[in-house]
This record gives C-alpha cells, structure tokens and sequence, in this order.
C-alpha cells in the first residue's frame, strides 16, 4: 500500500477508536466532568496521567534535543520524572483526602481566601494556555508533514475532534480517550527505538543497547559515539553539561517542582477512588512515563551516531574520518534524506564543490580539528539537520515498513492531543468551578455548573486553537513560563498549606505573588515582556544567565526559594491560620474518611 | 485518634518522606549531576556511570522510590489505624 495511504488509514482508525470512547464516556454530572466521578483505578489514572504529561514536545522534540545537547539533555528527562516522586509524596494523597474538584479550590479554602483562589486561578489560566498553544501548533506540524494537509486545517481537525470528547465527556472522556492514545504513543515510540537498537547493538533492548556494544565489536556504543562526534569537532556527547553544573542543578530542579505544580496533573489524582490509590498511582504513572523517557536517551544517541554513519563510512569502518573517500558522495545519499530535504528539515549544501558531504562543527574551538578539516580541503559544515527529525524520521533512518511511519504520525498526534485536552479540563474547570460558581455565581444549580463548564471547555478549545493559528511569541517560551509559573506560585502553596498549620492567608498570598514576580522578571529580561520582541532588558539585571550563571529555563526554582522564605517571613509578622483551618490541615492529613471528590 | 497519636503519625510520616527524599536527592542530584564527572570514570556495562544514573538509573530509581513510600505509608496507616476501609 502506499505509504500516504498508509498514513490516512491508521490516523482515520486512531481517531475513530477516540470518538468511539467519547460517545460510550459521556458526562452526566459534575462529578463526572470535573474528576471522571472519582472512581479511576490506580493503574488506569497512571496510564492516562502519563499520556496527559506526554506532550507533543516529549514524543516529537525531546530526543532530539539530547541528541543535540548529550548529557547535557539530562536536565529533561530527570526534571521531567523526578516530579513525580514530589508529586507522590508531598502533594497528591494529602490533595485527594482534601475531597474537591480544582487546585484553585483547595488554595482558597486552606487560605480562607478568595483573593488566593483568584492569584492561583490566574497562575493556572497563565502556565494552561501557554502549554495548550505547543500541543496545538504540535498537532498542525504532524498533519502538515504526514498527511499533506496544510498545518492550518490540521488543527481545525483537532480541535474537533477534541471538542467530541472533552464537551461531552469532560474528564472521564478525556481520561478513556488517554488511554488509547498512551497505547498508540508508545507502541509509536517504541518499536521504531527497538529496531534501532537491534540494528546497531543487537539488543531489543533500547536501554540495554545504549550500554551495549556495537554490533560485531568490542566497542561500547557511546565510546564510539564519543569518539566520533570530538574528533569531528563536537563536544563531548557523555559529558558535556547544559551550562554550567549550577545550571543543570536549577534547571533539573525548576523542572521537578514545575511538574509537581501543574495543575493539569495534579488534578488527574482527585479521580482515583481513596488516598493510598493516590500514591500508588503516581508511581504507575511514572512506570508508563518511564517506558518513553528511558527510550528517548537511547534513540537520541543511535540515531545521532546512524546520521553520522550514513554520511561517513569511516564510523562504521573505524578508519580516518577525514580520508577523502569516508564522506559518502552526494549522489549515494539515501533516499530518506531527499524527503527531509522537501520538508527543509534537513539541509545539505556542498560548500567545497567535491560532491560529497562533510558533517563536522565548523565553529570548533579546537585547533586540532581544524588542521584537520583544513588539511582534507573541507570548507565548512555541509549539513544542517533539525532535531525533530530524530523521531520523525527514525521509522525511514532505519528502513522499517510503512505502517511503522503511519504508526509515528498517529502517534505523535496522539501526545499532542492527550496533552491539550488535559489542560483544556484544568482551563475551563478553573473558570467554571472556580469563577463563576466560586465567586460570581455560589448558587448556581449541579446542572447549570454542568453546563457552564461544557461552554467553558468549548471556548477554551476555541482560544486554544485561534492560539495555535496565530502563535503568540511565548509559544516558544514554553518551558520557561509554564514551568516556571508552577514552580515559583502553585507548588510552594500548596506544599506549605499541607505541610505548614500555621501557613496563613497574608503569608501564601505574599508568597505566590513574589515568587511569580521574580520569576517573570527574570524570564522577561532575557525574552521580553510577555515575550513582545524588542522589550528585553537584559542590561538592567546585568546580562543574559546574571544570577549566577542560571538561564530564565531554570529560574522557577529560584523563584520557589523566594516564595517560600516570603511566605514565612509574613507570616510570622500576621496572625495564624484560625483553629478550625488548624483542623482542616490535620483532617487532610490522615487518609480516613476520604469521600468521593465534592463541588462545595 | 487523640492528639499524642496524630502527632506520632505525622513524625512517621515525615520521617519517611525524609528518607525518601535523601534518595531522591542523591541519585538525581548526587550521582546525576554532582558526581557525574567522578563517576564517568566507572563503567556500567559500556555506560559511563554518571551518565547512567543521569539518563536511566535515577528513573528507575524514582519509579522504585514511589511505591516503596507507597508500601510504607500504608503500614504507618495501619499501625496508627487511620487507614481506608
């Protein structure tokens, strides 16, 4: 069959399979549309956690990125897990004892504050709608480049397909739909890894071949890797860090505390039946994350040391990669490169006219790697080759059938649509639940809130998608604003409304809003106020990285520091909790008694 | 349950988390990113160490981290009878 047909026909049945979960999980109450009616199993929240985390950027960019950055990729994948363990321990079985729809609610019950409930409201709507504009943008992109549709209509059919199960079904459609679409993101994921690695190491394996051996040698895999990419002139793929080693301490701590503070994840445990359920399934959530996140450092690494032996067969060979004859001929080139090329992903240019292609990094430091290139007549780097390419293009790198490709695009849409439909819930619940019943309309009837968070839900997906047509320029500050947004308000709130007594309402609110302020001026010095072009002011605080040497990426953290210690120092100044929030606080403490999730 | 009792639930409580976190700490933090260049001087298979623990073995570690706390709180639970059911 081919291969574009290929690809409607497994997109067209993933999609199908959604809209038939969505018609069988239809919202019947509140309880339904906000918490899936709070009987989740463990296991079944766990697997459609980990899809609601697993974004477009997970599936799609994440291997690359390590590709390109080596160990310094590090700060993803531990940042990106290790929140979990936080989450497990410090916030979600004291949350679910606390019985209520949204993180918001509990800010501003255990505050005795609406003023709190609205500061966290705004952090929810601020880190949200950040966050949904990447899964939207990610949804365009894969049906721009698999199925032939411009990026644009790509993501009017998104949005309707998610307007099918997140209007109707509210969290127990999205929950069902999550799930099938973790089981086709990871078989996506992984057979095309599986191959890869028995391809070079002879390991099925992905994470036993990483430490492997290349295939018929006694070398380990990434001691050649290691090999080739310094002696072409790149740093160091097993060593070299994001920045300094203070900045990857922050960063991976920025990315921990963000995770945990995410409102779109911490509400996926208010849908399991009991407290110790809580625990437990934040620990089969990081099982099915992990399955992904182990494979990812794998394929980052094969597939990096597979383009450079594609285009030098002094890799394979271990012989001179600067011989003449090592660079393959630009006519030998594979047939995969040609179709990146359309797509501009991939970019070769022959800069010293010898019909053959030299992939090194011309911008090296090292004068032994310059003599070198100087001496075999090479005139700079002649490929260019973007890191998305690493999963999108590693089913044809690796020469598996079509249905595998087909299987990568419905893939990645999977993540992506998981993902936005996720926060599209945390968004419109925020607004349904927490504004208009929490503070504009208190006596608004089950069915009218009901009601309002479906037209909620639908203008959010509305928004979501005009975003993602008309991308705002901190779309690409993802990373920096949503993370750092939850880890400097939401996650110290929290953390000290369960694990502080006294914490009062003068002391979170301080708190939140210091910690956001830092954090947003940091972020806004290196890319600009609210990300507008031109509106940096990098001068001000010194130069880009000025506090010690951190990049605004791992500022949250800081920001949670700034948090903590201001909420302290107010409220040691005010007066404490009053005796029945005291009570309150115990109460969510122990696991007993713990109800199904309630609206009031 | 009466205040003493409650009051030694919670220090079980946060006696474990405490043990959990210095794990966390040290695989992550420690082994992860402290350590790393130290620690790339071991193999692990063909697996630099320090490399090892930053991009698989502090994953597994957590994974391993969450239902051991999982286990234990359900003891602490039971020995102080606040547990469900």
């Amino acid at each position: 069959m081919e291969l574009q047909t290929t690809i409607y026909l497994v997109v067209g049945l993933s999609f199908a399979l959604y809209i038939g979960i969505a018609i069988w999980a239809r919202a019947g109450s509140t309880s339904d549309f906000y918490v899936a009616g709070g009987g989740v199993h463990p296991v079944t929240n766990g697997m459609a956690t980990a899809a609601d985390w697993m974004s477009a950027a997970s599936f799609i960019s994440m291997a690359g990125l390590i590709s390109n950055m080596g160990y310094g990729g590090t700060v993803f994948l531990m940042g990106w897990t290790g929140g979990y363990v936080l989450l497990a321990m410090l916030l979600a079985p004291y949350l679910r004892k606390f019985g209520k729809f949204t993180v918001p609610q509990f800010i501003g019950d255990r505050f005795y504050s609406q003023g709190a409930r609205t500061v966290a409201v705004i952090c929810l709507l601020l880190a949200s709608i950040t966050y949904v504009i990447g899964q939207m943008t990610g949804v365009g992109v894969a049906f721009s480049r698999f199925l032939g549709v411009s990026a644009d209509a790509g993501i009017y059919i998104g949005m309707a397909i998610v307007f099918v199960y997140a209007v109707f079904g509210g969290m127990k459609g999205i929950t069902y739909t999550q799930i099938a679409q973790y089981l086709v993101l990871i078989f996506a994921y992984t057979i095309p890894a599986i191959f890869i690695s028995l391809h070079l190491t002879g390991n099925p394996f992905p994470q036993l071949g990483l430490g492997g051996d290349l295939v018929g040698t006694n070398t380990p895999l990434l001691e050649r890797l290691d090999t080739v990419v310094t002696e072409l002139g790149f740093s160091e793929y097993t060593t070299t860090p994001a920045g300094s080693m203070l900045n990857t301490f922050f960063y991976t701590l920025s990315l921990m505390i963000g995770t945990a503070g995410l409102p779109h994840v911490i509400v996926r445990f208010f849908t399991v039946p009991k407290v110790s359920d809580a625990r437990s399934s934040a620990g089969w959530a990081l099982v099915f994350i992990a399955i992904l996140y182990t494979t990812a450092p794998a394929v980052a690494a094969m597939a990096k040391l597979n383009i450079h032996r594609t285009v030098n067969t002094a890799v394979q060979a271990q012989g001179d990669l600067y011989a003449p004859e090592a660079s393959i001929r630009a006519e030998d080139r594979p047939d995969w490169m040609h179709r990146w090329e359309v797509t501009g992903l991939l970019k070769f240019e022959d800069k010293n006219g010898d019909g053959r292609i030299q992939y090194y990094n011309d911008k090296t430091t090292n004068p032994e790697v310059q003599k070198r290139a100087e001496a075999a007549g090479w005139k700079g780097n002649e490929l260019s080759v973007n890191a998305d390419i690493i999963v999108l293009a590693n089913p044809e790198i690796a020469m598996l059938p079509n249905w595998v490709i087909a299987l990568v695009a419905a893939g990645g849409l999977a993540a992506a649509l998981s993902t936005a439909a996720g926060l599209l819930l945390a968004i419109s619940s925020a607004i349904s639940h927490d504004l208009v019943k929490g503070v504009f309309m208190p006596d608004i009837s089950e069915k009218g809130e009901l009601m309002a968070g479906k037209i909620a839900m639908a203008g959010a997906i509305v928004l979501a998608g005009w975003l993602g047509l008309n991308p705002p320029g901190f779309a690409a500050g993802t990373v920096a604003l949503a993370f750092g947004i939850a880890a400097s308000s939401l996650f110290p709130a929290i953390m000290m409304g369960i694990f502080s007594k006294k914490m009062n309402k003068a002391g979170a609110v301080a708190g939140m809003l210091a910690g956001l302020f830092v954090t947003l001026f940091y972020v806004f010095a290196h890319k600009g106020i609210l990300f507008i072009k031109g509106t940096d002011y990098l001068d001000l605080i010194g130069g880009a990285n000025s506090f010690f040497g951190i990049s605004p990426e791992g500022f949250g953290a800081v920001g949670a520091i700034v948090n903590f210690v201001v909420a302290y120092a107010v409220s040691k100044m005010s007066a404490e909790a009053p005796a029945e929030i005291q009570q309150m606080v115990e109460s969510i403490r122990t696991p007993r008694g713990a109800g199904a999730a309630v609206g009031h | 349950m009466e205040n003493g009792n409650k009051d030694a639930y919670w220090k079980a409580t946060l006696g474990l988390l405490t043990k959990v976190l210095i794990i966390w700490f040290i695989v992550s933090y420690g082994a992860g990113i402290l350590l790393a260049p130290a620690l790339n001087n071991i193999h692990l298979g063909g697996y630099p160490l320090g490399f090892f623990f930053a991009q698989q073995g502090s994953i597994y570690v957590f994974i391993a981290l969450i239902f051991w706390y999982a286990k234990k709180m359900g003891d602490i639970d039971r020995e102080f009878d606040v547990h469900e059911d």
